[in-house]
Formats: C-alpha cells, structure tokens, sequence
C-alpha cells in the first residue's frame, strides 16, 4: 500500500463569484521513501497540493489516505495530530520562533505531543546532530546564518520522526553554495529512508529528486528520472516519453 | 483501513503553556506592567471599599447599641396637625401623668423612663462645661439608656421623692471639670465633689464608665500598654489624641457628657418659677405655662417595649393610651430607633452599591485594557501562530496559550492590587472622615482575587478564540 493515495481530488476556491480550481482532479500515489518534487509555476496549484498533502488544508473533492488514515474529511484537530505526529515541514523563510533557541525551536513539536521534558531533550539533541547544529543549541535564530536557521528548521521537522517531510522553497532564501549544502542533506536524508516532498518553481532543484511531479493549471503530469531513481539498468513500463526527460525539464 | 479519529490529540503540558505565557510576559514587561495596573486598581478599590463600609457598619451598630437597641421609644412632643391647630392652647403636652397611665394601660411597654430637659452650665473647680444632655430623669434611665456606673451610685427614688440636689456626670463632664487622666495624669473620681448647676449646688453621687468605640478602646489601651518615648513624641501623641477624642464618635461623645439629675428636682427647682439664678427667666418662658405652678411637662418619654416583634402592636397602644389622656390632641410623635436602624442600613447598602460600581467598573476597565493588549499581541503573532500550527499545535492548544497570557496578567494583577490595597486602606483610613477604621475582610480579599482572575479569562476568551481559528496557511504567508 502507498504511503500516501490520493483520489480525484480537487481544490475549488470562490473569489469574488469566480471559481477557481486550484487543483483539478488529481491522481497520485507516493510510496514511503520517496524524493519527489512538486515543481510548477506560481499559482500552477503546487502550493494547494502540498498544503492538502501536508493537511494544512482539506481538498473540496476526492479522498485522501495518508499511512493508511483517511484524512480528506478530518476535523482541525485531527489534522494538527497528524501534522505533529506524521509530517515535518522546511519552509523558505525558516519560521523559527524567534523567541526561542535552537534547541527550544526543535523541541517545539514534540511540546504539542506530551513528550516528557528528558526524553525531549535528548532527541532534539539527536535531531540537531543529525543536521550539525548541535553546537549551536543555545542559539537564538537570529544569530544564525540563513544555512543554519533552515538547518535548525530541518531538525524540527524531523524531530518527531514524521512519515513525510515537506520542503517549501527550502534554498528559495539562501545562496546556491549553502543551497546546494542543505539540497545535500535533503539527498542523504532521502538515503536513509525518510519520504521528503520538495516543493519549488526551480527545475534545477527539482532535478536532484528521481521522480517530478509538475503541475500546470492545477494538473498533474508527471517524469520519472530514470537514472536518479536507478531505474536505468531495467526497462520501466510508465511514462512513454522517458528519454527526452532531461531536455523537458530544462 | 483507519478513520481519522484513531489520531487521538494529546494537550501540550500545562507546565510548558504556563512558562511560555510568563515568557511573553516578561518580554513586555512594561506593556504587561501598565495593561495589569487596570486590574490592580480594580482589586485594591474593591477591598479598599469594602473595607471602609465594614468599618463604617462596625462603628454604626456599636453607637446603636450604646443609644440603648432597637426596643427603646421616644415620645416627643409636636406641633399639632394643622386640622387641630385651634386647639393649641388646650394641648397639655406629654406629662408625667401620660407615664403613669402607660404604666398602668400599655401591656406590651416594659419600662418607662420620662425625662425632663435643662438647659444647663456646670460649674465646679473654677471651670464650667455646658453638656449636650442634662436630663431630669428616675433612676430607671440607667438601665434605659444603657449607662453604667463606674463610681458612686446612680440617683434613687428617695433622691427623686425628696426632690434631693444630686446629679451622676459622665467622664466628659468630669475630663472638662477636673482634668482627664490623659492630661494630668491620674483618675479623678469626682463622687462627692460638689458642682453648681445653673448657680444651685449639686453634690456629684456617680460618675457613668467611660463610653468609646472599640476602635477608640483599642487604641487607648495600646497607647497605655507602650512605654513612654522621649519627651518630643509625647507631646505630639498627646496632641493626636486630643484632636481625635474632639472629633471622635459622636454618639459616644454625646453619652459621655450626660448629667442625669432626679426628675423631681428638675421640676421642682427649675420649672417652679422659684429659681435662684437669673437663668431661669430664660427657659421659665419656653414653657408658656410657667408660672408657681411650674411647668410639668416633660421633654421626652423613653419606653422599651417587649420586643422588636410587637413593634407596631406596642406603638398602636401607647398611642391609643395617649391619644385617651390628651383629649385626642395629637401633640405628641414616636421616635424609633428602627428608622435610624433602616437609615444606618440604606447608608451601608448605598455606601457597599457604589464601592461595589467603583470597584466593578476599574475592573471592568483593567479587563478591556487586557484584552485590548491581547488583540494588539495576537496580530503581531499571527506569524508565531502559524508556525506553532504547521509543527502540530491544535487550535485548543492557542486557545489555551492565549489564554494563559490573560489570565496571568489578570492573576498578577490581582496579588499586586491585593498587596497595594493595604496601602490603599491605610490611605483611606488617615483621610476618612469617621472614627470607624476600615476593617480588612478575607472573604472581600478572595472576592477580589476571584473577580480578578475572572476578568483575566472573559478578557482572553475572545482574542483566545480569534487565534484559534487562524488559518494556518494565511498565518505563515503573513507578513
């Protein structure tokens, strides 16, 4: 079974009288331990899709299964336990909470858990490590470089050991150099299993992830790198156009 | 496969909100500071208020009892009623003969006590002292009027039959006379002492107890209890008090300078027209029947009557007895203390409605400056709420969070505004124009507090539940 099915969903908005489908029937299975991109012009429905998948947001149509649990109809508060428990989000301006250090950024979801205090502690450690922030614990975010505030904000999303990790635009504010350090990391994550969505408008981004979803006009068409995915050694039986990939995603 | 629901949410730990609330808190610690004044204004006004109509019914049901309760009637004479003013001249007034026909008519009357007025100086030592009271009364007015007798012995009928120049004197007269101990030092104890009453000597036989509230009492025992300070203090102390016994509880005052003599004497040497002073022309002319035969009425005519209860049933009786000896003239009223009880009552209870609108609406002020702070410190964290909504917060939990904020400050407020309402008192009671000092309750104390804390969470509900409903996706795309 999938990690994530989704079923003839759409997403209509009423602006002023006017409908507008933000997302329009789409079709899509991810299976655990994915690198997938969503990659789209602005306003092509990239945002509305993973906000659906991310449950921030409820589809209008269609039906959802996240790790087996239908969620196209789940109340607010059901989606903020699965937010906590199954999803980490890395955004493009880092939203740390300014107030809070490193450590207590990090530790900001497991509050809305009930982890205990030690046990807390002790993982968010481990998640900073994972991402080379520990040293920086006591931090505030503000005396951080804008590498290590997504870095901080990567072990957020990690922290509670989610099924899926969105990220937003996460080199969007950052130079290419510490860009390309933290795709880096996004990349070694992937290699341990974790199912990471990155979400962006750049090809060149979305060129580190072996499978691309691209959306235009809220649909769904879709390119698999067969290299990447390590696919290339075996005939694949999807998509038809497979060889001219490289060029169509340029 | 699953539904939804199997995700149970857990609360985040009460602990944790409560510290991030004191976090915010404490980094708008001026702006916390001034949105808690409200509150602590609030709180310390309504103990304050409280406190001070506390005092005040304390001090008004003690001068009550000393006045002698609620049983006790006064018959005073009065204008007739327009309809029967032609029969002015036939008015004989209230008379020692009305006290014996209630004695002998009126069941439900206990005891009576009729009292002859003078206008009366007391003269003795080389001083003299005109008292507010100086009564012609039967030794039943000691028990009437609630005296007692510190020293000597109260007049007797023998003095009253023999019409005998006796008087018993208050402490007043006495401290005016001969010197308070305060001033020189020791008790004196003028039984025996001889002092002239408008010229005609009169030998002291009691002197009544000292009458003083217990706020007075209090104070006068801890000023005897401490040891004498250095000359300078002293004398200020003495001057303090002086100044506060002048001004002191009326009612107390007033029973302090009492100076009951026999009725008879009163008549018989003051009304017969045989007086030895030049004085008497004076008042021999009040009384338009003056003259030898003296003018017998008297000025009032106490009762007790059997209990509050039968109030109006007695009331009806003395009337009808009265109405019967005075030829159906009304020239007479009652006077109860029961009005003057129902006055005490109204004044306690408006004095309690305002304190209670002064203090209700600084509260009510304290709870809108909260909210409106909380509103200002929700929009410039929408951002905040947002993230803490994408990591998993449900909208229970901003609620909570939002509302911890508010009712900390408004608990804050609350301790504060209990700690300054001492001052407050302290304040209150050095300017407050009665004797009576404002009494500090712990029901007023847990009142205030609970208010308090009641305002601070009708003032977050609101900006609580607004942050709440944020949408997630807008909260982070805000700016």
């Amino acid at each position: 079974m999938p990690l994530v099915e989704l079923r003839n969903v759409s997403k209509v908005y009423h602006l002023g009288g006017e409908e507008i489908r933000a997302l329009d029937d789409v079709t899509l299975d991810i299976e655990t331990a994915e690198f997938i991109s969503i990659i789209g012009p602005s306003g092509s429905g990239k945002s509305t899709l993973m906000h659906i998948l991310g449950c921030l947001d409820s589809p209008s149509q269609g039906t959802i299964l996240l790790d087996g649990v239908m969620i196209h109809n789940a109340s607010s508060r059901e989606l903020a336990a699965i937010r906590n428990r199954k999803i980490g989000f890395v955004f493009q301006f880092f939203n740390l909470l300014p107030k809070l250090n490193v450590l207590q950024n990090v530790e900001l979801p497991m509050i809305y858990s009930g982890v205990g205090g030690k046990v807390r502690h002790e993982r968010a450690m481990h998640a900073l490590e994972q991402v080379g922030m520990a040293n920086r614990a006591k931090h505030r975010p503000s005396q951080l470089s804008g590498g290590q505030q997504q870095r901080t904000a990567i072990a957020r999303a990690l922290v509670n050991n989610p099924r899926i990790i969105f990220a937003d635009e996460p080199t969007g504010n950052l130079d290419s150099h510490t860009g390309e350090a933290i795709l880096q990391l996004f990349r070694n994550l992937s290699q341990e299993g974790r199912t990471i969505i990155l979400v962006t408008h750049d090809p060149e981004i979305a060129a580190v992830t072996p499978r691309r979803i691209e959306i235009r006009d809220g649909k769904v068409a879709e390119k698999v790198d067969i290299k990447l995915a390590g696919l290339d050694r075996a005939p694949i039986p999807t998509a038809g156009d497979i060889t001219s990939l490289p060029d169509a995603c340029r | 496969m699953r539904a939804a629901e199997e995700i149970r949410h857990t609360r985040a730990q009460f602990g944790i909100v409560l510290v991030a609330g004191l976090r915010e808190i404490w980094a708008h610690k001026f702006r916390s500071l001034l949105t808690m004044l409200g509150i602590i204004l609030g709180v310390s006004s309504l103990v304050a208020m409280s406190a001070l109509v506390a005092g005040m019914e304390k001090g008004a049901k003690e001068a009550l009892v000393a006045i002698g309760g609620l049983e006790k009637i006064r018959v005073e004479s009065q204008e007739l009623p327009p309809d029967q003013r032609h029969l002015t001249d036939q008015a004989v007034g209230i008379t020692i003969n009305d006290v014996y026909a209630l004695a002998k008519n009126s069941t439900l009357v206990t005891r009576l006590s009729p009292e002859m007025r003078l206008p009366a100086t007391l003269s003795a030592n080389g001083k003299t002292f005109r008292p507010w009271l100086c009564n012609g009364v039967w030794p039943v007015a000691l028990e009437m009027s609630e005296h007692v007798i510190a020293h000597g012995r109260m007049i007797n009928d023998i003095d009253d039959e023999m019409a005998r120049n006796v008087c018993v004197i208050g402490t007043a007269t006495r401290d005016q006379l001969w010197g308070s101990p305060e001033e020189i030092g020791r008790e004196i104890i003028p039984v025996g002492e001889t002092v002239y009453i408008n010229g005609m000597p009169f030998v002291v036989v009691g002197l009544f107890q000292h009458y003083e509230s217990e706020q007075d009492r209090k104070e006068r025992l801890a000023r005897e209890l401490a040891p004498p300070e250095a000359p300078g203090g002293g004398v200020a102390r003495d001057r303090g008090r002086r100044f506060g016994g002048r001004r002191g509880n009326f009612v107390f005052h007033l029973k302090n300078s009492t100076v009951y003599l026999p009725l008879n004497t009163v008549w018989m040497k003051f009304r017969s027209g045989l007086s030895f002073s030049g004085l008497g022309s004076s008042f021999q002319s009040v009384g338009g029947a003056g003259g030898a035969t003296g003018d017998p009425r008297l000025s009032t005519l106490e009762m007790r009557i059997a209990g509050v209860e039968v109030l109006t049933e007695a009331l009806q009786q003395v009337r009808n007895v009265l109405m019967s000896t005075h030829k159906g003239i009304e020239d007479f009223s009652f006077r109860t203390q029961e009005d003057w009880a129902e006055q005490i009552n109204v004044f306690i209870r408006n004095a309690r409605l305002s304190g209670v609108l002064i203090a209700g609406i600084s509260l009510l002020v304290g709870g809108i400056g909260i909210m409106n702070i909380m509103l200002a410190s929700i929009s410039e964290r929408v951002r905040e709420i947002g993230i803490r909504k994408s990591v998993g917060a449900s909208g229970a939990d901003v609620f909570v969070q939002i509302l911890v904020e508010s009712v900390v400050i408004a608990v804050f407020g609350g301790i504060a505004g209990l700690a300054a309402s001492f001052g407050l008192v302290q304040l209150l009671a050095s300017v407050s124009p009665t004797e009576n000092a404002p009494i500090v309750q712990a029901s007023s104390l847990l009142i205030a507090f609970g208010f308090s804390a009641l305002v601070g969470v009708l003032a977050g509900v609101f900006p609580a539940i607004k942050a709440a409903r944020l949408n997630p996706i807008q909260a982070l795309r805000y700016e």
